[in-house]
């Protein structure tokens, strides 16, 4: 070993941890870069709620910092002086039965395309695909006269009703990858031992393609948790109203925001996918990247 | 226990025939190895045997009873993947007892059977463990305990040992072929390995095209080829092939393969190859049939000499390589015979052993 090493000029390794040492320099500057650029509105967020109405008003005082103490009346003033409490109610039963569907109808569609054979499934996939690629700036206009017509506007259903026309497109697309990835053999294996196609889905195929899930999941929850334009154009009084289009309604009145309590509710209203993302992380990575990985 | 049979068994895809009218019968408790070229058509015979391909034409019988249109869970059949196809995220002993559990076999039976498929594989220590924890070997037996636990009328095997590396392969393969010994069930067996098929079965079917070629005992293959196509892909290093020409000569015949090289044809097989006098054939003769001259009794016009192109070492013997009329040719040689490249040679031809082939029929005469 020490006489190959010895063959091998000085400068050669030097090089390599001269190379080595700038791309960590670059990668941190980078890194630290994006991180300040993506945590500064959080960080301003948290800084205006916790700050009292009259500091967040004057305007010789520091934004990013609290000068007067720490106060949690926003928070208080949100949950007791608002609806706050109805509209996170409202999001969470919609994005629970949104990403209940979603989950179904997207795991049982992806199996059957891509693995049961028949006529017409390639051009079937290829159109679940192009159906995500519409915006929905664009669908809600027509969704407003089908919502209208099954008399669910103004009504948090809708939303339950709309908010798949987004999420199974894509969640079908992400399981269809992942399921291809599964080897044939496993499926073989499975009908051998006597499995049918329902217990080699909840058998084998889910447990097995259980990031992909997670990311898919994740992907529903997500959609579901912000959407705008559809509770916007259809959601119209306070008691059926979510999250993100209620905070923002009830807290800006006119000319007049609530700085305070908008910045709290909207720390509060994204709170639950940070939770959500951090648990899951790995596997959303895994999930999104399995079909470019494993052929 | 059940004895396979195919009939006129036809398997196409679009427009290509994977598997062309194959006829095949198996007894029961045999060890038949189907063995072919890639695209011969013997992993989709298999697969049809299995129920995880429909038969275009033809019947498919385990145990007597016609089963084209029985699903693979009903076949009562067990298959071993080229690539395991362990569940993944399943233990050992949930992977070998998962066929039981979908047939509700009650709990202590399955216990029992895990636990005495795992003892005759050596696997008892592993049955916690899941696949990723495995090394390639103890996956492939893990892969055999899931078939063995079913107790199953049939064993599938589709080139279970590809996967392997060389010296693995050599072990594993010991150890299927002792399992079976214990074992006793009919088992078919996918391999495109000569030397696997030749050592594993009690009988050989040779593919080719979607044909079956050959079928027979692995001794018979060697030494009896019916066709062109046997003759060469069984056997390694495999048989020489060179043109040649049968000559009456005196009360005999001698074969004329090239300018100065012409044997006499031993009597004993002059009757059989007189009606093919004057035509053009195929001589066919194995490595070990050309040597360096030894042994008492051999026939002094069946040696000659020749320019070494290669020379491979194997240890116990060495492999001589040379060109007749631009064909090369090896032979087997004692590793102290042996020349140098580029040198000459003296050799023998035991023409005892010689096959001829007929080019027009393909068929050895």
């Amino acid at each position: 070993m020490t006489a190959v090493a010895a063959e091998y000029p000085r400068g050669a390794g030097a090089s390599l941890k001269r190379n080595r040492r700038w791309a960590l320099i670059t990668s941190y500057f980078f890194l630290i870069l994006f991180a300040i650029f993506f945590l500064t509105p959080p960080y301003y967020m948290i800084v205006t709620s916790l700050k009292s109405d009259a500091e967040v008003a004057h305007l010789a005082t520091n934004p990013w910092i609290i000068a007067n103490g720490v106060t949690f009346e926003q928070y208080r003033l949100l949950i007791q002086e608002t609806d706050f409490l109805i509209y996170f109610k409202n999001t969470v039963i919609v994005t629970l039965c949104v990403v209940a569907i979603t989950m179904v109808v997207s795991i049982l569609a992806a199996f059957s395309l891509s693995r049961m054979r028949f006529w017409g499934s390639g051009l079937l996939a290829t159109g679940i695909f192009l159906t995500y690629l519409v915006p929905d700036t664009l669908l809600f206009i027509p969704l407003f006269q089908i919502v209208r017509g099954l008399g669910l506007l103004n009504s948090y259903w809708s939303m339950v009703l709309v908010y798949p026309t987004l999420t199974v497109p894509f969640c079908t697309w992400i399981m269809i990858g992942y399921f291809q990835s599964i080897p044939k053999e496993l499926d073989e294996a499975a009908l051998i031992d006597g499995a049918g196609h329902m217990q080699m889905l909840l058998k084998i195929f889910i447990p097995v393609a259980l990031p992909g899930i997670i990311a898919a999941t994740i992907f529903a929850f997500t959609v579901s948790w912000a959407a705008f334009v559809y509770p916007i154009a259809f959601l119209f009084s306070a008691d059926q109203q979510v999250l993100t289009v209620g905070t923002v309604t009830s807290l800006i009145k006119a000319d007049v925001y609530k700085w305070g309590m908008l910045m709290a509710g909207a720390l509060v209203a994204a709170a639950p996918p940070l939770v959500v993302y951090a648990f899951l992380m790995d596997y959303y990575i895994a999930g999104l990247t399995a079909g470019a990985t494993k052929g | 226990m059940a004895e396979v049979a195919l009939r006129n068994v036809v398997k196409r895809f679009d427009d290509v025939d994977a598997v062309r009218d194959i006829s095949l019968n198996i007894p029961d408790n045999e060890f038949v190895v189907l063995v072919g070229p890639s695209g011969c058509g013997k992993s989709t015979t298999l697969r049809m045997i299995a129920g995880l391909e429909e038969a275009t034409a033809g019947d498919i019988l385990i145990g007597g009873q016609v089963v084209n249109d029985v699903p693979p869970k009903d076949r009562d059949i067990a298959m071993v993947f080229q690539n395991y196809a362990l569940y993944p995220h399943m233990t050992v002993f949930e992977n070998m007892s998962f066929g039981l559990r979908l047939r509700r076999i009650p709990k202590a039976e399955i216990r029992a059977r895990v636990e005495q498929a795992a003892k005759i594989l050596d696997i008892t220590d592993l049955l916690g463990r899941r696949p990723k924890q495995l090394s390639g070997g103890q996956r492939q037996r893990v892969a055999m305990g899931r078939a063995i636990v079913r107790n199953p009328k049939v064993f599938l095997f589709d080139e279970p040992l590809s996967n392997l590396d060389a010296k693995l392969r050599v072990q594993m393969r010991t150890e299927i072929k002792r399992v079976h010994q214990q074992v006793k069930t009919t088992t078919i067996y996918v391999t495109h390995d000569q030397v696997e098929a030749m050592t594993l079965a009690d009988r050989v079917v040779v593919m080719n095209g979607g044909r079956i070629e050959q079928i027979g005992r692995p001794h018979d293959l060697y030494h009896r080829p019916k066709t062109h196509f046997v003759a060469g892909f069984i056997g390694s290093p495999a048989m020489n092939f060179l043109p040649g020409r049968l000559r009456p000569n005196g009360d005999g015949l001698q074969l004329r393969l090239a300018e100065g090289l012409v044997f006499p044809v031993p009597a004993t097989h002059s009757a059989r190859y007189q009606p093919s006098v004057g035509k053009d054939l195929i001589f066919g003769l194995r490595p070990e049939h050309i040597t360096e001259p030894r042994g008492e009794g051999r026939d002094p016009r069946c040696e000659f000499a020749v320019t070494l192109d290669v020379i491979e070492p194997m240890g116990m013997e060495t492999m001589v390589f040379f060109k007749v009329n631009g064909t090369e040719v090896c032979a087997r040689v004692e590793p102290s015979a042996a020349t140098a490249p580029g040198q000459p040679m003296r050799l023998y031809a035991n023409l005892n052993h010689m096959h001829l082939i007929d080019p027009a029929t393909n068929l050895v005469l």
